[in-house]
């Protein structure tokens, strides 16, 4: 290729410390807003969270999930767009407390959400810990903008898996490609592999 | 028309307002343009990063294609365009881009150009191309800038309306006012709208551009006017600086 | 921390994928007539909603919301969904 423009550099890339940032990201300092549609606006009243594919489905009001346990939790987020924030913190219910009860052998789940997004995750990344439904950030509500009220939350793979206004998981025998997975996006999207694309 | 990349000198830059330049660039190979399209510029850092913004070609069809840029806050790409670039250096640039969103004489008129800020620039591609065919189409120019500084192209738009032959601009300054400005002096509304905008019974065509919720606000506006909805058509360019 | 609403104004219009589309197609699409596989509403590619680096960009009709396309891109290559449109209509390609 060879074309340089001259004096230009781009937008300062801080790496970042060293092991904290995956190859080819850098920092930010705000947290930028994505969407690939326009911010639904459920009403709590209307909101459920639901398992689906499981010996029974398992459902849950607004109330009847911020009843839940919950946990306050500081984690690295990572998009695929080369940001990287660190140590954002979160509130939200984990996974695991979501499939506790809930008979199945599924190995993969398809996160649905309002305005009709999807993405697969694998069972395994979604337990042990590792996932939440967040309905807080920084100690305040989710905002609609980021997701509320609320939000997938996987922050050890790449953050397009987090998926906003999440509805649901949909329990399932098979990896099922969702929204961006089927049109080029890493079917997993391990961050410090750098599975941002098909083939990576 | 091209699809691949070209290599662009800036050969002549030109402050238009304190943060708006204009530059002039020479591409051998363009393929010529028509009033309304942009192109795609294309920068590399000496470490192979890569970043593409489109801009609004500024010139007539038959020049070469001049853009101009505003330098936005948190820019990447514009505050080097606006700021950095120096004549002689190169770009790469790709288009021209659009089919849809652009104008010539042979498409008639009363016309209305709606800009928000730096949405004027595909705006003025249309004025200039039709001062320059000798075109009398009757056109009515609203331009919305914060402050009279910040109003692109004023003085080549007061000489465009000096010339008689049906051109008029009309400011609003939406932020600060100069002493004894008389002109609108707040946001585009459906008031100022109807005052401005050729009447629905005329059948103009409209062009809007600017900032989203600018370009929706005015549209919008312009349809509850009257106006055939197929014949305002729009260009959207993000949130700029406000 | 406040979140201001950018969202509305990060929406843009089908004149910001033209370049992309040209790379893409070889010819200019923004003034392509697109039929919505969803609701039947037809128009200029140009008139859609588009949402880019989201992290990929979709463009979806004005009337219903429904996706009309989406387009990843990697260094070395794009990757275009056009299911959401059941028709697209184009001119003949002319030199002008």
């Amino acid at each position: 290729m060879g074309f340089v423009s001259r004096g230009f550099h781009g937008r300062r890339r801080d790496e970042g410390p060293e092991g904290r940032v995956p190859p080819g990201q850098y920092l930010t300092d705000g947290f930028p807003v994505l969407s690939a549609g326009p911010t639904p606006h459920t009403r709590l009243d209307e909101w459920t969270f639901t398992v689906e594919g499981g010996a029974e489905q398992a459902r849950w009001t607004w109330d009847e999930f911020r009843a839940l346990p919950s946990e306050d939790v500081t984690v690295d987020i990572h998009c695929v767009t080369r940001w990287s924030k660190l140590d954002t913190d979160w509130q939200g219910v984990s996974v695991d407390t979501l499939l506790d009860g809930v008979e199945h052998e599924a190995a993969y789940a398809l996160a649905f959400c309002d305005g009709g997004y999807t993405t697969n995750v694998p069972i395994e990344d979604l337990t042990g810990g590792k996932a939440w439904v967040a309905y807080g950030y920084d100690g305040e509500p989710l905002d609609p903008e980021h997701g509320g009220p609320a939000r997938l939350l996987v922050p050890h793979l790449y953050f397009w898996k987090s998926a906003k206004w999440v509805r649901g998981l949909q329990l399932l025998d098979d990896d099922e490609p969702g929204f961006w997975e089927t049109n080029g996006y890493h079917l997993y999207g391990d961050p410090w592999r750098e599975q941002r694309y098909w083939g990576d | 028309m091209t699809t691949g990349w070209l290599a662009a000198e800036a050969v002549e830059v030109r402050r238009e307002t304190p943060r708006v330049r204009t530059i002039v660039l020479d591409v051998p190979g363009w393929p010529g343009h028509r009033a309304g399209q942009h192109l795609d510029v294309r920068l590399t850092a000496e470490d192979g990063y890569q970043a593409q913004r489109s801009y609004s070609i500024a010139s007539a069809p038959g020049e070469r294609p001049d853009i101009t840029v505003e330098e936005l806050d948190d820019g990447e790409v514009s505050p080097y365009l606006a700021e950095e670039l120096r004549p002689g250096d190169r770009i790469e640039v790709r288009g021209p881009i659009g089919g849809w969103f652009v104008w010539g004489p042979e498409d008639g008129g009363p016309l209305l150009l709606v800009a928000g800020g730096s949405g004027v620039v595909p705006l003025m591609a249309m004025a200039r191309h039709r001062a320059a065919s000798g075109s009398a189409v009757p056109t009515r120019l609203l331009l919305s800038s914060r402050t009279w500084e910040d109003a692109i192209y004023r003085d080549e738009l007061a000489d465009l309306t000096g010339r008689g032959d049906g051109f008029e601009v009309v400011h609003t300054l939406t932020r600060e006012q100069p002493d004894g400005w008389s002109g609108y002096a707040r946001r585009v509304d459906d008031e100022l709208l109807r005052e401005v905008a050729w009447p629905a019974h005329a059948g103009a065509r409209a062009y809007v551009c600017g900032p989203t919720s600018f370009v929706e606000s005015v549209s919008r506006g312009l349809v509850d006017l009257g106006y055939e909805p197929g014949k305002v058509k729009t260009e959207r360019f993000g949130p700029t600086g406000g | 921390m406040t979140m201001t609403s950018q969202t509305a104004d990060m929406r843009l219009d089908g004149n910001a994928i033209g370049g992309l589309l040209l790379g893409v197609f070889g010819v200019e699409m923004t003034g392509a007539m697109a039929t919505c596989g969803s609701c039947g509403m037809r128009g200029a590619l140009a008139e859609a909603e588009v949402y880019v680096q989201c992290p990929g960009t979709v463009a979806r009709c004005p009337a219903c919301g429904s996706v009309l396309l989406r387009v990843v891109e990697s260094t070395e290559r794009t990757w275009l969904s056009l299911e959401g449109i059941r028709t697209l209509e184009l001119p003949i390609a002319t030199e002008r």
